[in-house]
């Protein structure tokens, strides 16, 4: 009887994990209000009076940072797999300063935006710029919430509750940090073809 | 899996284990912030109905406006206080009420009301699972409804009054505080609370989806499932897709609105004075809007379309008519409904060809409703059929669905649209197929699974006499508007008695008004029997409608877990009723087709 009432995620009939399973829904409804935004910026573009500007230097190296970042959160979810708890620390630890330092690089490159007076409302404003602001800002605040995930990992790794019998945070965390990185990705060369 | 030593695994298994040792809750952690997902429906059902209520209210009151433009309603000023000036309403009140009537019974009625009930109810118990996915999630869906909610209510009070600009909030006029009164911090409100349900929304949908994928109980493969969880299935995904969008377009909304940004505004004189909003275009929130807004239709009748497929089934004792071709068309609906959001911008100027491709992927959504109408009416062919409450709700249903969707035919075309958009026709339209259709299925619900959910029965003879009020105030509420749109009413007009070609329809408003009034009395009856019953009504069996699905091998007041035992495994489709050969007229899910050797078909036979 006992066995019996565990029956449901042993044999979950999808193979995959309920919460890895919800982690993939949220990352596609995310995915769904970046959908939004880039549409509306095409369909706006091709209407005129759009502001044509430089893309902030910035960027290119803050998606270096984040690309670097999500290696190391490859690295530590790899070092937890093999039980290596010490580079699994280190690895968390990079990939938070990393994603700090990009979210900084993001800041950075808004004040170039200002500098070269693109900015996101005012008389000034155009919707060519602030629709570029919305979408590094968005972008940003779930970088916020990825960080939050992954400090969460982090105090468990200090708590020697990730190794390889227990992948299972820091699997769905390595996930949503990939995503991110991607969707800067494909934001960047989105704005770079666009623009 | 040996990784329980993971704090968020534990929830997943928490509901499991809860039955092997009882710890006691203590009252906030069963009836408050409750995980188990039998309470949260009942907490979204409570909502539903507190704010079915409120809608209606304001329905009532702007009918009143509208039957009798004349009448001065001082006796109103109790509850209405400064919107009430000599007995006259405020004109801007008016439009508040009209925004925050469609706000109210769209999102937090017919949406969260209607899905976050019966969704939460009925998904673990007819799939066979202890509970929801994420137990967590799904409680924080309704505390951020709840707060949705609350927000909202507090609108309804502000000096400004409540948001105005309709309930598609169109910029520039919902955009500009100084446009209207209900641009004001009523509008502010209604982004933020429609922010909230949105969240609440997305929590509650994964969660869905995670479910029906991923705890299914043995046996119950996709094509075993009760149409009522495919039709939940697939407008979880629809919420899921779609209010993200929303989601975009009302933070560009809030931008505009707060921060000096230009997405929707461009060009604008107001009182004499030019805005400094250049590049904006109001168009581009008309898509966003649109395309949450034509698939949130269907999120608000899916569900009613798979819990009437269900109901007659039961009660016409009965297989339901083509079980896969309803699944079909479930999923053609599903997914026409992204493309055809543009068929409610046919008047925005918009590219004749590009209407017309929108027109023609409109009208393609008559087939598989027209599949779905036909299964209804061949399942109860001839049918053995038994007219419980929830079986005439169900069949009012179907004829609702019939007499709106004839008339979407009608709009769906564009040539046809541009004389009829804004009338009192699409009023009629959409009020028949999704209003008052959307709310006979969620009586249904109501009805057909009260047992479940408190252990008691409604009372049938109240039930019969709600039914037929409602039934009958519904079509001589929405039937006559047809008539005031093809001659041109406009809706939202506070008043229409100073242009002489409406003045000849003042009778025909106030016959209208009459039937809303009596109609809204109507659910009065229902109010009293459902709290009545909750306290007073008979005690239930297990299986009061000798129905084959899940939810009915669960005891008469299911305990956390659900099943006392082990989960049951299933070994057959839902719709065994009156099987020839069989002992009794139906055959719940949980019986191997071993025990049945009598009634098994020849396909049937390799599986005994």
């Amino acid at each position: 009887m006992m066995v019996a009432n565990k029956l449901d995620e042993e044999n979950s009939p999808a193979g995959v994990h309920p919460l890895k399973f919800s982690l993939w829904l949220i990352i596609v409804s995310i995915f769904m209000m970046f959908a939004a935004f880039t549409s509306a910026y095409i369909v706006r573009r091709f209407e005129g009076n759009w502001l044509e500007f430089e893309l902030p230097a910035a960027f290119l190296i803050n998606t270096v940072i984040i690309l670097l970042s999500s290696a190391s959160m490859q690295l530590a979810h790899n070092a937890a797999n093999k039980n290596n708890l010490p580079m699994v620390k280190i690895m968390l630890l990079l990939t938070i300063g990393l994603g700090i330092a990009f979210l900084f690089g993001q800041l950075n490159a808004w004040g170039e935006l200002v500098n070269n007076k693109v900015f996101f409302g005012g008389s000034e404003s155009n919707p060519a710029g602030s629709f570029l602001y919305v979408l590094t800002g968005v972008h940003g605040f779930h970088l916020v919430t990825g960080l939050i995930f992954l400090l969460i990992v982090l105090v468990a790794s200090f708590r020697f509750k990730v190794h390889s019998k227990s992948m299972l945070q820091i699997h769905l965390c390595t996930i949503y940090w990939h995503f991110l990185g991607g969707l800067w990705l494909f934001l960047y060369i989105f704005l770079r073809i666009y623009n | 899996m040996s990784s329980a030593d993971i704090s968020i695994h534990k929830d997943v298994h928490h509901a499991h284990d809860e039955h092997d040792h009882h710890h006691d809750q203590n009252f906030f952690e069963k009836y408050i912030f409750s995980q188990d997902h039998k309470v949260i429906g009942k907490q979204f059902l409570f909502m539903g109905i507190l704010w079915a209520f409120i809608g209606g209210f304001l329905s009532i009151l702007f009918r009143l406006q509208l039957g009798w433009p004349e009448a001065t309603f001082t006796f109103l000023e109790p509850i209405l206080g400064g919107w009430i000036e000599n007995g006259k309403l405020n004109p801007e009140f008016y439009l508040a009420m009209v925004t925050m009537h469609g706000t109210i019974m769209v999102f937090f009625v017919l949406t969260a009301g209607l899905s976050g009930t019966f969704f939460n109810f009925l998904i673990p118990l007819q799939i066979g699972a202890r509970d929801m996915a994420s137990g967590f999630m799904n409680m924080l869906s309704f505390w951020f409804f709840f707060l949705a909610s609350v927000i909202l209510f507090i609108s309804l009070f502000l000096d400004s009054g409540p948001a105005g600009g309709g309930w598609t909030v169109y910029p520039p006029l919902s955009a500009l505080p100084q446009a209207i009164e209900g641009s004001k911090s009523g509008m502010t409100l209604w982004l933020i609370a429609m922010a909230l349900f949105i969240v609440s929304q997305l929590l509650g949908g994964v969660n869905y989806i995670t479910t029906v994928i991923n705890l299914r109980t043995k046996g119950m493969s996709m094509t075993k499932m009760p149409l009522t969880i495919w039709s939940f299935f697939l407008t979880a995904i629809l919420g899921l897709l779609s209010f993200p969008v929303l989601f975009s377009a009302a933070l560009l909304l809030i931008f505009d609105r707060s921060f000096g940004t230009s997405f929707y505004l461009s060009d604008i004189y107001i009182a004499g004075e030019a805005l400094a909003n250049t590049g904006g275009s109001p168009i581009l929130f008309q898509h966003l809007f649109w395309f949450l807004g034509h698939p949130e239709v269907y999120i608000v009748i899916l569900p009613s379309f798979g819990m009437v497929s269900e109901v007659i089934s039961t009660n016409a004792r009965k297989p339901i008519f083509g079980y896969r071709a309803m699944i079909g068309s479930l999923l053609g609906i599903a997914l026409l409904s992204f493309v055809v959001w543009a068929h409610h911008m046919f008047v925005t100027g918009m590219n004749p060809f590009l209407g017309s491709v929108f027109m023609f992927l409109t009208l393609i959504i008559a087939v598989p409703s027209a599949v779905k109408v036909f299964n209804w009416l061949a399942t109860l062919w001839r049918g053995n059929i038994r007219f419980t409450a929830a079986m005439m709700f169900s069949i009012g249903f179907v004829s609702l669905f019939i007499a709106g969707g004839l008339t979407g035919i009608i709009l769906g075309n564009s040539s046809l649209d541009i004389h009829l958009h804004d009338t009192y026709f699409v009023i009629a339209h959409f009020h028949l197929v999704m209003g008052a259709a959307a709310f006979f299925g969620m009586f249904t619900g109501v009805y057909h699974w009260f047992p479940k959910m408190f252990g008691r029965m409604m009372d049938e003879k109240l039930g019969y006499i709600h039914f037929w009020l409602t039934f009958v105030a519904v079509y001589l509420v929405f039937m006559p508007m047809h008539y005031l749109g093809i001659a041109g009413f406009p809706r939202r007009y506070y008043s229409w008695t100073t242009f002489d070609s409406f003045s000849m329809f003042g009778d025909l408003n106030a016959f209208i008004s009459i039937a809303a009034i009596i109609g809204f009395g109507a659910q009065f009856i229902f109010l009293f029997n459902f709290i009545y019953s909750i306290f007073k009504g008979r005690r239930a069996s297990m299986n009061p409608w000798h129905s084959n699905t899940l939810e009915w091998t669960t005891p008469p007041l299911p305990g956390h877990g659900n099943w006392p035992g082990e989960i049951p495994a299933v070994y057959r489709w839902p719709y065994d009723y009156s099987k020839p050969g069989a002992a009794e007229d139906y055959i719940p899910q949980t019986v191997p087709f071993s025990e049945t050797q009598s009634s098994n078909l020849p396909h049937e036979k390799d599986l005994e």
